[in-house]
């Protein structure tokens, strides 16, 4: 069934459906509902990262190196996690600049420099044509590799089809109209290409689901599980030591670095990331869904890989098929097909962003510089040039992909997959110190990164692609083995006598020594011209100053608004123009016909706008060349810088007084409310004083009155008003004393008589002197009194006074019928501790700590009679704490209380912060 | 970048590092024998495993709100 025809129809049905989705995004795009405008697609573009690469090459490199394959993605996940911070950044300066390629950042961070732009241009296409290649040749492979089903066949064996019969051919011309109808739609390249991500994100669905499907029908199908496959893998002694790390862990570490830079230096994942992204937001949920999407597309690679060397053991089957080839071996036409479209979904996804982004930079960075400048073509001065970039864009999506493809039937089977995908990741590698240079370090110069990438390229170009070309055979192999000339110092494979190291460690660590030391060397000992200086500033500080009136603050000039607008027009269309004029107007309140000069804001918008469509170094010279531009001299600008600067620091100070002021007005508003709280504790207190007095007083006057107004009142009566009166007297006495001693504590002028107590005997005689009381309402005391206590040192009487407070409120509240109190005395290392229990019926658990407040006696006050002052325990505590010790109460309902007090037997600190909370309250008791 | 973000980027720091340490030399040689858990050989079982947890300690840090 699986013959050519079909294979091709199932092919170009699937481009067709690419078609759809990338049609239908961009539909949905224009009616404003986007489909690509959140996170989950955003991260499945990025999945543009997993090429036929992954998706063949993984388990062929599997099949040799083990888990050595991994690295590959373990860098990405690493980065992702900082992306959180430099990709956001480039996010933000690429919008703000209207950046359209890495060339184009580059370019634009070294004051807009055109031979940057261009050299970045030539290092990527150099760099990148090959994997496009790499791409083609995967789709041709499995195209032949499939035709001979039901047998499985090398395309070695079955020689190279011609150019007319090649599905790779065909495939390319499809893939550069998609780029050309889907990748150029906008002449402004920072506008959003939303049904070609469509497109990339639905493909990036199709080759996880494919992988996924031939990675459980191998597991699953074939063996019994995981630990079935590893189990017969185990058996054979070539495979079993793939369970280790192969190769070297300088490699390894090599690899990571690697993939970690490519994730945002290849042009193909900067599309995606930078240019493509709508939104910063939707960088945050693709932090952890991309290193998902590259876990899963991994979990079945090793599974497959030992599946395929247990299948075709005497290696005539090259493992960069195996994906293809188990499904074909096993009978699963329909799978076998299925995966072969997931190869081809990876593959197109590749080639038709990186030729996209290709694109961009060469027609940007490398073409428009040269045409405009090229006076005999008179490009400058033509008024339509619209049309015109856009056709250079599409002639040079056809002129890459054909460049590919040629380069793929020149080089034929001379390279396997992975590595030239790692050649081409070296390549890109060499932006990254520019890049990350100039975005975190203003110092970084135009020369230096000029040198910076010159130099990498040329060492990557002499150690990885040169041998790789004479391993071809396209040139001598002496050139490895003995040196070009036979000079072995210049062996590109051991450079300068550093033998030992794989081909791609020794390439980073050459390159990327010239790069990084050659920035930053060059960068120190050359100097920044004035856009340079301006430029690196609006870089590296992007989050700081981003808006359009600083922004301009770095040029000085005249020119007048109709040239402006006739330069934007003659490149973006007069309407269009127009439209970005009015647009411009309404938001700044200008009206055009009274301002035909434009200020420096005006000049940096145009500019903004004509670099989204031809770069940043051409941009630049347009409008350089419409406008009379008055230079600022490198000292204007360090003003501007200082001035900034200063403005800064001042407003920091600011922040910072304002700080202290508010946390100053807190403190104040805080002690207002404690003394708002004291009034109000001291209103409450007085009438609370002033209402216990009269109740004494009320029944004293009252009965004083009977006596007074009937004289002939029985004798018997007579004493028993008198008693009364005696006792409300006393009461009134002691209610008296009382709060004159709180009064005192809390004031702190009561006088304590310091001695050293000696608490047993202090107990014993407060038991003594209330044993009547004991005895009279027959109540069972239990004491338990230790051998010996050390002393503390205390106020004797005022100790005598808690104890005796305690002993009579248990006496009080004990049980009518069989009263029991028990008082103990006992310490430890740190404190004296008594606790007086009683058999009463008890305090709820909320009063617990209320008992304690002043006239706060718990209990019904309507119907019980109170049975103290409401003071004796709130004295008591002052007086404990004064000590240093704690009074406290425990009680279970029904169950009896339990008073306790400790008193520390070196009384510490604790002892002057108590006092000086009881200092908080004379105010009210004085006044 | 407000305190909250701040504080998301010094977890994700401190998770970056993390990740180095766990797949790189010489933790990753602890690993690196002939030998099998559950079935898998004890390389690949401790990269996907610390993987996959990096994952989910990483979306933890993203998605956790304060």
């Amino acid at each position: 069934m699986l013959q050519g025809w079909v294979i091709l129809l199932v092919s170009l049905a699937y481009i067709g459906l690419l078609f759809a989705v990338a049609y239908y995004g961009d539909k949905r795009a224009d009616t404003g509902r986007s489909l690509t405008g959140n996170p989950y697609i955003y991260a499945l573009s990025l999945g543009v990262y997993c090429t036929a690469w992954t998706f063949y090459g993984s388990v062929g490199r599997a099949a040799t190196v083990g888990a050595g394959f991994l690295p590959i993605y373990l860098g990405p996940t690493l980065m992702a996690l900082l992306w959180w911070f430099f990709l956001r950044k480039i996010i933000r300066i690429s919008k703000v600049n209207h950046i359209t390629s890495i060339a184009d950042f580059i370019a634009s961070r070294y004051g807009k420099n055109t031979l940057l732009g261009g050299l970045v241009t030539v290092v990527a296409v150099v760099g990148i044509i090959p994997y496009i290649s790499l791409q083609l040749k995967g789709i041709s492979t499995s195209f032949l590799v499939l035709t001979s089903y039901p047998h499985v066949t090398m395309p070695s064996q079955l020689g190279t089809a011609p150019v007319a019969n090649d599905t790779a051919f065909y495939v390319a011309l499809l893939l550069a109209a998609f780029a050309i109808l889907f990748g150029t739609r906008h002449l402004d390249a920072t506008e959003h290409h939303q049904g070609l991500v469509a497109a990339i994100a639905f493909e990036s669905v199709v080759k996880l689901v494919a992988f996924l499907a031939v990675g459980v029908f191998v597991t699953y199908g074939v063996y019994n599980g995981f630990a079935d496959v590893f189990a017969r893998a185990a058996e054979h002694p070539q495979i079993r030591p793939l369970f280790t790390v192969q190769g070297t862990y300088t490699n390894w570490a090599w690899l990571t670095f690697l993939s970690m830079m490519a994730i945002f230096l290849l042009p193909r994942q900067f599309q995606m990331a930078v240019v493509e992204n709508s939104s910063e937001h939707h960088l945050n949920k693709a932090i952890w869904l991309f290193p998902l999407y590259l876990l899963l597309i991994n979990i079945f690679v090793l599974p497959i890989a030992f599946g395929g060397l247990l299948h075709f053991p005497d290696g005539g089957v090259d493992p960069d098929t195996f994906v293809l080839t188990l499904p074909m071996i096993e009978g699963q036409e329909f799978l076998a097909m299925f995966v072969f479209v997931g190869g081809l979904s990876a593959a197109t996804s590749m080639v038709i962003v990186a030729t996209v982004a290709l694109t961009t930079m060469v027609s940007n960075d490398l073409l428009m510089p040269v045409l405009l400048r090229w006076q005999a073509l008179g490009l400058a001065e033509r008024s339509d040039l619209g049309g015109f970039l856009l056709a250079i864009r599409r002639g040079a999506i056809v002129v890459i992909l054909l460049l590919s493809y040629a380069y793929f039937r020149l080089t034929g089977e001379s390279a396997t997959l992975v590595s030239i995908g790692l050649i081409s990741f070296a390549a890109v590698a060499q932006f990254g110190p520019a890049i990350l240079g100039g975005i975190y370090w203003k110092g970084g110069t135009r020369l230096g990164a000029l040198v910076a990438i010159t130099g990498g390229f040329l060492v990557w170009a002499y150690t990885l692609p040169f041998p790789a070309l004479a391993e071809s055979g396209f040139l001598p192999h002496t050139f490895i083995t003995e040196g070009p000339f036979g000079i072995a110092i210049l062996k590109p494979y051991a450079l300068f006598g550093l033998e030992g190291l794989d081909p791609i460690s020794h390439a980073m660590l050459w390159s990327m020594l010239v790069n990084i030391g050659g920035y930053i060397i060059v960068s120190l000992l050359s100097q920044q011209s004035v856009i340079e200086h301006s430029q690196a500033s609006l870089f590296v500080d992007v989050f700081s100053h981003s808006t359009d009136g600083e922004r301009a603050r770095f040029w000085r000039g005249s020119a007048s608004v109709e040239t402006l607008r006739s330069l934007l027009g003659r490149f973006l269309g007069f309407g269009r123009a127009d439209r970005l004029f009015n647009n411009y107007a309404r938001r700044h309140g200008i009206n055009w016909a009274n301002q035909t000069s434009a200020d420096a804001e005006l000049v940096d918008f145009v500019e903004r706008q004509l670099a989204g469509s031809i770069g940043a170094a051409s941009a630049r010279a347009m409008v350089a060349s419409v406008v009379k531009e008055e230079p600022l001299s490198t000292e204007e600008v360090m003003n501007i810088l200082d001035e900034t600067s200063q403005v800064i620091a001042y407003s920091h100070q600011l922040e910072q007084k304002s700080r202290e002021l508010e946390a100053a007005t807190a403190e104040l508003r805080e002690a207002n409310e404690q003394l708002k709280e004291l009034d109000r504790l001291k209103d409450d207190f007085m009438s609370t004083v002033t209402h216990e007095l009269r109740t004494p007083l009320t029944s004293i006057r009252a009965f004083s009155e009977i006596l007074h107004d009937n004289p002939g009142l029985e004798t018997d009566q007579r004493s028993q008003f008198a008693g009364i009166i005696l006792k409300e007297s006393e009461r009134l006495t002691r209610l008296i004393n009382n709060v004159l001693d709180l009064s005192k504590i809390e004031s702190g002028k009561m006088e304590w008589l310091l001695s050293e107590v000696d608490l047993k005997e202090v107990l014993n005689e407060a038991l003594e002197s209330t044993g009547q009381l004991f005895q009279e309402k027959n109540i069972q005391l239990t004491v338990t009194l230790p051998e010996k206590v050390p002393f503390v040192k205390a106020d004797r009487d005022r100790i005598m006074q808690v104890i005796l407070n305690l002993i009579s409120n248990a006496i009080k509240f004990c049980n009518p019928e069989q009263g029991q109190v028990s008082i103990q005395l006992s310490s430890d290392e740190s404190c004296l501790r008594v606790d007086v229990i009683d058999n009463g019926h008890g305090i709820k658990e909320e009063n617990l700590d209320i008992i304690f407040e002043k006239f706060r006696q718990v209990g019904d006050t309507l119907t019980e009679k109170p049975q103290g002052t409401g003071l004796g325990l709130p004295i008591c505590r002052q007086i404990i704490s004064h000590f240093g010790g704690k009074l406290w109460a425990e009680s279970t309902l029904g169950q009896g209380a339990k008073f306790s007090f400790t008193l520390p037997l070196q009384p510490d600190s604790d002892t002057e912060p108590a006092l000086a909370r009881t200092n908080g309250l004379p105010v009210a008791v004085k006044n | 970048m407000d305190k909250y973000q701040q504080q998301k980027g010094k977890k994700l720091t401190a998770l970056f590092f993390l990740g180095c340490l766990l797949f790189n030399y010489p933790v990753i040689t602890l690993f690196s024998t002939d030998g099998l858990i559950l079935g898998i050989p004890t390389l690949y079982i401790f990269i996907f495993v610390s993987w996959a947890a990096l994952i989910a300690l990483m979306a933890w840090v993203i998605e956790e709100r304060t």
